[in-house]
């Protein structure tokens, strides 16, 4: 079911470094450019250049990779440690519309495993998948801060909060239905 | 009882700078600036406000290790812990979603009591709602003259940048924070030296937690007297407290330190309608479990270690009779093993063995000795046997856990299985 594309072993041995101006965008060296300039290291601005190009290409691939270490003055070997220590962060292809289920305590408490399991049915996927028509990831997300609300899960960024069934299945027709999806 | 933080708190549509403005607010910061740094400073002091983030270190005295004066370094920094992400912990969110002035505020009254020109909030990744409000509050106070170089016309400059994080619990320890913040591995770093005097890229920073942050304009505005008077406790001021779990309303108050458990527990209208209090943390995941006979407890940090737990965020979470002791202890610490950063060993191995054990127990496979291991466990990640305070944290519910619902452990181990529908 799943649709993940297998990446290839990241050689960080003997590849030579692109020039970052011939993979990331005017757009994207410009927003970074201008993180750099907020701090005292071009270095301290990687985990913001990571998130401006997975906004723009919906993940880090390897070439985005090597290319923001190369403009930033960094290792790749140090970003990607960096990329990979953080849970949004995506370092494989994620489909267009990504789902983060919380599963902390206080969604424990009010049974989000029936949404989790309600929610994996439906879209025939297990957590850490994407459906075969590539529309929709699914992911597990430690404490959303919702927890007065719970269970909640995270929407592109967008906070849905006292879920229930009918609200899951009404999602996902939207995700499906949906003219962008 | 005044209200100093949540008074003006509106979560659809939060005052912009001249609605703060006009009930009151940036009057704190205009305070600060006619004193010197050093008195900003002991009026905190004076005040006694202890760090809202869950140590509950004082203040002020955080701020005294500071190098002050013509001979100390001129780049100092300022970070607000915003990387709100201890489980069942909701209260930061709330305020800087209802009141991002305050937080802007309360940054600026402390930067400028440490000397910091550059101050940064490192933000949770995943409130975008808290970035779109911190980094308007930002700009409107930059365009009204309250940030920028030469304030007011004084000699002071301050500039504020949000920095958003991509989720890591580890970021909130302040070290690993200011690794973070420095563009490395989030790995917490060995202390001395402390970041007061050597922190991010080197220099003198203070990291405080948002709600802290929160305090210092009602402090500043209104004075030490009005604010230690707001509260009848040992602690002084007031706090955000809440409670979640499955009570009638889940959510979070303002009240006084020192409001006792079971006062917050019936804001939130008790337990849901047919079901009784088993245990709760008082403030996240990572405390000891207490139990109903603790409710009366006032929430201030002595009385709560008192009763064998921490304080913590103030946050509480509530454990019902249908959910299973053992598999919440075991969610708690899963959260714990994942978020692990793997730098020293006892939490790294120490906490997905725990995880395995628990694991085992709740499946009805559960051997008598794995208590005991579990129990070894606890000691091997105790505080100084690790780097930071992450694994001693999840030891905390583990170790209560297993002493408070013993019964049930036992039942698993005896009956090969778990009895509760959840």
């Amino acid at each position: 079911m799943s649709s993940l594309i297998p990446i290839k072993q990241v050689d960080f041995g003997g590849q030579q470094m692109a020039n970052y101006r011939d993979v990331l965008s005017s757009k994207e060296i410009v927003a970074i450019e201008h993180e750099c300039s907020l701090y005292e290291s071009r270095p301290a601005a990687a985990i913001d250049a990571l998130q401006i190009v997975q906004r723009e290409r919906r993940w880090v691939s390897d070439e985005s990779l090597y290319a923001i270490a190369n403009m930033l003055g960094m290792s790749a070997t140090e970003l990607e440690g960096i990329a990979t220590f953080y849970n949004l962060i995506y370092r494989h292809p994620v489909g267009v519309h990504v789902i983060h289920l919380c599963d902390s305590i206080s969604c424990w408490l009010n049974d989000y495993q029936i949404i989790a399991n309600h929610l994996c049915k439906t879209l025939n996927i297990e957590f850490g998948q994407t459906t075969a028509d590539g529309k929709i990831t699914l992911l597990p997300n430690v404490c959303l801060g919702c927890c007065d609300k719970a269970p909640a899960l995270m929407l592109d960024g967008e906070l849905l909060e006292n879920l229930d069934i009918e609200a899951i299945d009404s999602l996902v027709q939207r995700l499906r239905g949906g003219k962008n999806g | 009882m005044d209200k100093p933080l949540s008074a003006f708190l509106d979560l659809n549509n939060p005052q912009n700078v001249v609605a703060y403005q006009s009930t009151g607010g940036y009057e704190g910061f205009n305070n600060a600036l006619k004193m010197q740094p050093q008195e900003v400073q002991q009026q905190v002091s004076d005040a006694k406000l202890k760090g809202r983030g869950g140590a509950g270190f004082m203040t002020g005295m955080k701020w005294s290790f500071v190098p002050m004066g013509e001979d100390a370094p001129k780049n100092k920094y300022l970070v607000c812990n915003a990387d709100e992400m201890e489980p069942g912990t909701f209260k930061d969110r709330w305020l800087m979603e209802g009141a991002p002035h305050l937080l802007i505020e309360g940054m600026m009254i402390a930067a400028y009591a440490i000397g910091a020109s550059v101050a940064y909030v490192f933000l949770r990744g995943e409130y975008r709602l808290c970035t779109t409000r911190l980094q308007q509050a930002i700009d409107e106070a930059q365009a009204a003259g309250l940030l920028g170089t030469n304030i007011k016309g004084s000699q002071y400059s301050l500039k504020i940048h949000l920095h958003t994080s991509a989720g890591r619990y580890i970021c909130g320890e302040e070290t690993a924070l200011i690794n973070a913040l420095e563009g490395k591995r989030a790995n917490p770093r060995a202390k001395p030296p402390f970041p007061q005097v050597v922190g991010l890229f080197g220099r003198p920073t203070i990291v405080n937690n948002c709600e802290t942050l929160c305090n210092l304009p009602s402090i500043l505005k209104n004075g030490v007297d009005w604010y230690t008077q707001l509260s009848d406790g040992a602690d002084t001021g007031s706090k955000i407290f809440g409670i979640s779990g499955r009570v009638k309303n889940a959510g979070l108050w303002e009240l006084p330190m020192g409001t006792s458990a079971r006062q917050i527990l019936a804001l939130a209208g008790g337990m849901q309608d047919g079901l009784t209090l088993r245990g709760w943390l008082p403030g996240g995941a990572s405390t000891d479990f207490l139990m109903p006979e603790h409710l009366d407890t006032p929430m201030e940090y002595d009385a709560i270690a008192k009763a064998g737990s921490r304080m913590g965020t103030g946050l509480m979470i509530a454990l019902d009779n249908e959910h299973c002791p053992v598999g919440m202890i075991l969610n708690l610490l899963k959260f714990f093993a994942q978020e692990s950063c793997g730098w020293c060993t006892p939490c790294r191995d120490g906490l997905p063995w725990a995880v395995e054990i628990l694991n085992r127990i709740e499946a009805g496979q559960g051997k008598q000795d794995d208590l005991d291991v579990l129990q070894q466990l606890c000691g091997f990640m105790w505080i100084g046997k690790t780097f930071c305070a992450l694994a001693p944290g999840a030891v905390e519910p583990l170790r209560s856990g297993i002493k408070y619902f013993e019964d049930d452990f036992q039942q698993h181990i005896d009956h090969k299985g778990c009895r509760h529908r959840h």
